[in-house]
Order: structure tokens, then sequence, then C-alpha cells
């Protein structure tokens, strides 16, 4: 594993001396810290593919707010060689080494980590990210007006169960997906910070659906998702339609049933899809009528996909605090 | 023909009813969680056949798939 390069020095003294802790200098005067963890169980078959998918997603937090990763820590669960274990260590080297190419790309140095054993391998990454405390994009942020921009397809969900059923075509679906979650969220970061953006979030385990439901009830404001314009990832249609639903897609629709209201006519498939659970979605951009023309130019500027999926609504009755159009 | 879902999970059931899809016999599925009722209804559907749910007790579910 090479750790990502420390440009500015950020790391004081490390844990090159089997010390346990490790001196990270502070950022710059007037930022704040923004700090999380996400830890994942593997999603799909390649090692170093996974490793950087986890680490795309545990940064992808650090984003969402419109902060940029400082440092970071590996934290992994992996079985310990013995003579029962058939897992070989390359697969935790494989793993760490797509991990810290992500963090490199994000320009954070990796301040240490933590292995514990376990049967089960799961990865992720403590992530600590600057952010200029006055810009910080927020769940609770929506104005009536808003528009919604999504900056990924959807359907890690149904494309990693296709391959779970090792499905005729599911291998072209793995390799689309993984296109996606590895993809750092630091573009459309930038779009936060330049368009001053209020609110924004990354869509993960709840879906674009429980996510953006989360957002509308911080804010007290409903909000209105267009199934006819929600973009997937190739296959993901024709996959659901099959049955190649996960259970957690099932769970996320039906614990936001009670405040959610799917409108007539609305594809009942798209609106359940409208849940897929995530592995490393995209930002969700909460943007100002006034601005969207400006921060679709800077998304487009900068190669980033803008799907306008929805928009932001007064408060309306309970039912309706999610409206699937 | 009978098919016995019980226990299982996702993808599985849709998985062991799908062979049986391009066939013309009538098949009952037992299932005990809704994303196995879902799925393998839409399975179904999306081959021609129509379903019928029928309630056994304890959470069981016939699925009466009919060409």
């Amino acid at each position: 594993m090479t750790p990502p390069p420390d440009r500015d020095g950020r790391i004081l003294h490390g844990f090159s001396n089997n010390e346990d802790a490790v001196l990270v200098k502070a950022p710059p005067a007037g930022l704040a810290l923004v700090q999380t963890v996400d830890i994942l169980g593997p999603i799909g078959n390649d090692a170093r593919l996974f490793g950087q998918t986890a680490a795309a997603n545990a940064l992808s937090d650090v984003y969402a707010m419109g902060g940029r990763p400082w440092s970071v820590m590996n934290i992994a669960a992996f079985p310990s060689p013995t003579a029962e274990s058939d897992t070989p260590l390359s697969i935790l080297a494989d793993i760490l080494s797509g991990a810290m190419e992500k963090v490199a790309e994000a320009g954070a140095v990796l301040a240490g980590g933590h292995t514990l054993d376990d049967d089960l391998i799961k990865f992720g990454l403590s992530v600590t990210g600057v952010i200029d405390p006055a810009l910080a994009a927020r769940n609770d942020g929506l104005c009536p007006g808003d528009v919604l921009i999504l900056t990924k397809p959807l359907g890690t969900g149904i494309l990693a169960t296709a391959l779970k059923a090792k499905w005729p075509g599911s291998g072209e679906g793995e390799s689309e997906m993984y296109r996606w979650t590895t993809r750092l969220n630091a573009h459309a970061s930038e779009v936060i910070r330049a368009t001053r953006l209020k609110a924004a979030t990354d869509i993960t385990g709840f879906g674009l659906g429980g996510h953006v439901l989360e957002m509308a009830e911080g804010s007290g404001v409903s909000v209105e998702l267009e199934t006819a314009s929600l973009p997937f990832m190739p296959q993901v249609e024709e996959f659901a339609s099959c049955g190649l639903i996960p259970a957690g897609t099932y769970r996320n629709r039906d614990y936001c049933s009670c405040r959610t209201t799917v409108a007539e006519g609305a594809d009942e498939l798209r609106a359940t899809l409208a849940f897929d659970a995530q592995t490393s979605g995209g930002l969700l951009l909460a943007v100002p009528a006034g601005r969207v023309q400006e921060a679709c130019e800077r998304l487009a500027a900068l190669g980033e996909p803008a799907f306008r999926v929805g928009r932001v609504l007064p408060l309306r009755e309970k039912k309706e605090r999610l409206v699937l159009a | 023909m009978l098919i016995d879902t019980r226990g299982l999970s996702c993808p599985q059931p849709v998985l062991m009813v799908y062979p049986h899809l391009s066939g013309t016999d009538p098949v009952d599925v037992l299932v005990d969680n809704t994303t196995s009722q879902e799925n393998v209804s839409r399975a179904a559907a999306k081959n021609g056949w129509k379903v019928e749910a029928k309630e056994e007790g304890d959470g069981i579910v016939r699925l009466e798939l009919r060409r």
C-alpha cells in the first residue's frame, strides 16, 4: 500500500515508529472541522474497486457539506490468516491500495488506522475535513422553490443484487456500478461552495427518497420527485422488473410510506426504485431557481452530470411530505 | 409444482422460480417475507403470468402463478 502524498506536511509526527496516535497539523484559522465515519461490507467482486468505493463513500459525507477532506483513518475488519481461513491477506492489501488511490485523489493524508479480526470483511474510513462554517451546506436548509439536482444515476442496489444472482448481463452491470461508486463527489462539492448552496446531502443507504424525506422533515417543507426524470444506470430497470430488488430497497420504501404519496399515473417500478439503497451515490443539491443555470454550467464545466429530479414545495399534510409525481 | 422459498432471502427465491416461468404448468410458491413476495410476483408478471396471493397464516403467503 502506498500512502497518499503529504505535500504540505500535514502529518507532524507519523506512525512509522509504532506510534499509536498521529500528530496532524490543524487547519488554517477560521475553518471548522467536519468529521464522519462510514464502513461498508463488500460490494461486487473486485477488492481494489471495493476499496475505492468504500473510500469514496466515506469521503462523500464531507463533500456533501461542501467540505474538503483533510485527513483520514482506515478501519478494516478481516479474517486473520488461519488454517481454516481461505481469504488471502492480499485481498486486504488490494482493498487498502484502492482506498489510498481515492484518498490521494481527494488530497487528504493518511493518519493511521485500525484492523480487527472478523469473519466478515468490512472496510471504511474515518474522515476529517475542513470547511468554512458559514458556507456549510446542511440537511435542513431546503426552501420552497429550490430545484433538486442529482449528480450520479441511481441503481447500485439493483446492480449488486443482479451480480449476487449471477444474472445474465450482470458483469457489465458490475463495471457500470463501479464506474459510479468509485467516483468522488469532489466536483459537486466545489459547486456547493462556488454557488453558495445552503442545502445538500449525499445519496446512500436510505435511497434518494429516504434522504430527501429526511431533508424535507428537517427543513419543514415538502418535496416532489419526478419519477419520469429519475436517472438510472443501464440495465437497472430491466433487472428490477425481473424481481432483482434488494430487501433494503423495499425496507426504505415501506419505512417512508406513511409520509409518501405516489401520484396517480406515476410508474410503480420507478417509484420503488426511488428508494433503491445506494452505495457511494451522488450528491443531491438544492439550488434556488434563479441559480439553476449557473449551478448546471459549473457542474458541466467540471465534467459532472446534473440530473434535475424534483423540487421543494411549501409544507403539505403529513402524507405528502414526499410526493412521487 | 410447489416451490418452498421459506427461510431464503433475495435473490434466491427468484432464482428458484425463474426456470419454471418458461413452461406453462401451474406453479405455487411459498414465501415468508414481502421482498420475496414482491420479487417473485414481478418476475412472474414480466413473463406473462398471473399471480394470486393467498395468506397461509404465520406470515406465510402462497403465490399461485398461472400462465
